[in-house]
């Protein structure tokens, strides 16, 4: 990264003048803080999310699966994380720092409602009042998770506007933002936005590679052949990549959602997919240049997934470019797969799965499965491979039983009787 | 006539309307009838699907207007069937600009917008820092780039903006996205004040709604007014208003000659309130010692 935020031509500050201000200061503590450990942040950050989040989380084999892929398959368990989702390591460290900046209130976007679960638990512990802006649609997939942040002490303000589904959310909080800027922290729930969030948001994610790391040396004698993440905005991506960047050994595989399908209706400017490492071009959203999903004009397209989680047009701006450079590999996984990983997972190793982390899974069995075919995919995985389970399916329960009610998912099981009326 | 040259007679008046809102025959109509209520300068908006330094008010313009089809080549069209002599700005996001013509870069853009008759730019999520391309681009072709300062910008980061700025600058009167208001902000004052040193014309907007408001903002020191929501708002109201008596007649289409009429009428008449306005607070300044 250079010094004013840019990842190659990615990256950059594309944002309202009303905020160049708040992004400065935001740079600042964020070098002053997060970089430098000024008045011991970055111990205090990790001290809480020690004894608050639950950390360090475990690196588990997965002895069945590691029977059905004939490698050794371990879990990084971020489900175990307080809140069951990877998301409290940056929505802690980002309220805590508005807190070292003397913020008074914090806002936040949410999509699958686990970023806003995240800043809500973590407001209500460092004592910051806060609202989230979530999609109308999104409150309706993921009803317990608005139940926590109420719960929390946070306002739920719906987004009504366009599909009312992440992108529409950001939009709304960074117009809260630019309102009121002067006593307001936005916290965001990704890695993307202008500088310094994806750098800042990585860095505070960076937790997971750092301690799977330091647990692969343990287990296996040896760095992982591959890790595999889900990627969406790609936060989750991003602190299971961090620290293996410079790793050459370790191949670093993204997988997208790859919705039904990856063919674009141009026309209805939709993406019936949220798979913008693959299908994407470059363009500016939401304070960066990255890769989006657009239409010939540059406008954003509707992205789809069913997951929420990675229900967005955009890519954080650095593993757009580490895709870009061939450090990453950018693969997809499309619903069916992702749902079928999702049982899978469960019955298999007794993890439910955020639908977002089952995409992982999925990659897995797409390349190393009884069916994947012979393939130099399956030889690049490696003989040990690491897996992120970004979440805890338990947001997704009535939402997965529904989607797998309106599909064919042969290893599900029936619960058609619990279906229809959800 | 240049973006600067339209400050030259007195306070100049920049109407805002989203092109293409909520369609393309009655949007021109509406356009022309901001010219014949006073407009020195007009301001016309492309519609980009995250439009997010807008209000709700331009926020559902930009919905109308992407849903009567609106995209950046039909804009460029626009600007040509328009029937107006006073300048154009274009005022878009930077990825519309960015992603026109075949490689990604704005100078397609630009060269285009200069082609139809476009004097100048304002890209709310472009700031100074950013903007170097763009810039260059308007050299170029001759065009001006018009930069929004707000409430908060300061010091080096005003300096460097007024480096690149040319044509006017947007005062933007309040933190927060557009939106009429019906009190004139007291962030104006101290903006102008920040920007008394600068050798370029500084227009006012966010949040103007009435000749009152005009008059004031006038007074206390600006060169000129925008007003894009109190205008947009009209649209608005004659858009539901014609729809609700197309569904009531079972008629078809909204794009009904007579509602457009009359919402242009509407249109203009609140522009020369506001444009009256302006006038009438440019009389009640001190004369600027600096300025002949």
């Amino acid at each position: 990264m250079s010094a004013d935020g840019k990842f190659g031509d990615y990256g950059g500050q594309y944002v309202p003048e009303a905020l160049m201000p708040a992004i400065e200061e935001l740079t600042d503590a964020y070098e002053r803080y997060v970089l430098d450990n000024e008045d011991g942040f970055m111990d205090d950050f990790r001290a809480r999310l020690r004894d608050f989040g639950g950390r360090p989380t475990p690196l588990q084999r997965a002895d069945r699966l590691s029977e059905r892929y004939d490698r050794e398959v371990y879990l990084k368990r971020e489900d175990l994380l307080h809140g069951g989702a990877h998301k409290l390591n940056n929505a802690l460290g980002q309220v805590l720092l508005a807190k070292y900046m003397g913020k008074e209130r914090i806002i936040a976007e949410t999509g699958a409602g686990q970023h806003g679960t995240a800043t809500a638990m973590a407001c209500a512990h460092l004592d910051m009042p806060c609202e989230i802006y979530m999609g109308e649609r999104d409150i309706n997939r993921q009803r317990p998770n608005v139940f926590r942040m109420k719960l929390n002490g946070s306002e739920v303000n719906p987004v009504t506007v366009g599909r009312g589904t992440l992108k529409e959310a950001i939009s709304e909080t960074m117009r809260d933002w630019a309102t009121n800027v002067e006593d307001t922290h936005y916290v965001i729930g990704s890695v993307v936005g202008p500088h310094p969030f994806p750098s800042m948001v990585r860095d505070f994610q960076s937790v997971i590679s750092e301690e799977a790391r330091t647990q692969a040396r343990e287990k296996l004698g040896r760095l992982p052949d591959a890790v595999v993440a889900c990627a969406g905005g790609g936060s989750n991506t991003m602190g299971a990549f961090a620290e293996f960047v410079d790793d050459e050994e370790t191949a670093l595989y993204a997988v997208e959602a790859g919705g039904s399908t990856l063919e674009v209706d141009e026309e209805a400017g939709v993406a019936p997919n949220s798979a913008s490492l693959t299908t994407g071009s470059e363009g500016i959203l939401h304070g960066a240049r990255t890769r989006l999903l657009q239409d010939r004009d540059g406008q954003i397209m509707e992205s789809h997934s069913v997951s929420s989680g990675l229900d967005y047009a955009g890519v954080g701006p650095e593993l757009a470019y580490l895709v870009d450079t061939g450090r990453v590999t950018a693969v997809n996984v499309d619903d069916d797969e992702a749902l079928t990983a999702f049982h899978r997972l469960s019955q298999m190793e007794g993890i439910i799965p955020a639908l977002e982390s089952a995409h992982a899974f999925g990659y897995l069995e797409s390349v190393v499965g009884p069916d994947a075919p012979d393939s130099a995919e399956a030889d690049a995985l490696g003989e040990y491979v690491v897996v992120n389970v970004s979440g805890r399916g338990d947001k997704d329960l009535e939402s997965a039983i529904e989607e797998t009610y309106e599909r064919d998912i042969d290893i599900a099981p029936n619960m058609d009787e619990f279906t229809g009326g959800l | 006539m240049s973006l600067e040259d339209a400050f030259a007679d007195g306070p100049a008046f920049i109407p805002y309307l989203a092109a293409g809102d909520p369609d393309y025959e009655s949007s021109l109509k509406y356009v022309e009838a901001l010219e014949r209520g006073g407009a020195d300068i007009i301001e016309l908006g492309l519609p980009f699907s995250e439009p997010i330094a807008e209000g709700p008010t331009i926020q559902n313009a930009v919905v109308r207007s992407l849903e009567g089809g609106m995209t950046p080549t039909r804009f460029f069209e626009f600007v040509e069937d328009l029937d107006v002599s006073v300048p154009l700005v274009c005022m878009t996001y930077y990825n519309l600009i960015y992603r026109y013509g075949d490689d990604p870069g704005p100078r397609p853009f630009v060269e285009k917008a200069a082609e139809v008759g476009i004097e100048g730019f304002v890209v709310p999520d472009l700031p100074a820092e950013e903007a170097g391309p763009l810039r260059e681009a308007c050299d170029e072709f001759g065009l001006d780039l018009v930069f929004i300062v707000a409430p908060t910008t300061r010091g080096e980061r005003l300096d460097r903006m007024m480096e690149q700025v040319s044509g006017y600058v947007y005062v933007q009167a309040r933190l927060g996205t557009t939106g009429a208001q019906s009190s004139v902000s007291d962030q104006t004052g101290s903006s102008l004040e920040r920007l008394a040193d600068y050798d370029v014309p500084k227009a006012v907007g966010f949040g103007i709604s009435s000749g009152d408001h005009a008059e004031r903002i006038v007074a206390s020191g600006a060169d000129g007014i925008i007003v894009g929501s109190a205008l947009v708002d009209i649209v608005a109201e004659g858009t539901s208003a014609a729809r609700q008596t197309a569904s009531d007649d079972v008629a078809d289409g909204h794009e009904n000659g007579d509602d457009a009429e009359t919402v242009a009428d509407r249109l203009e008449t609140l522009a020369r309130e506001l444009k009256e306005g302006a006038v009438a607070g440019a009389s009640q300044r001190p004369p600027h010692p600096e300025r002949t």
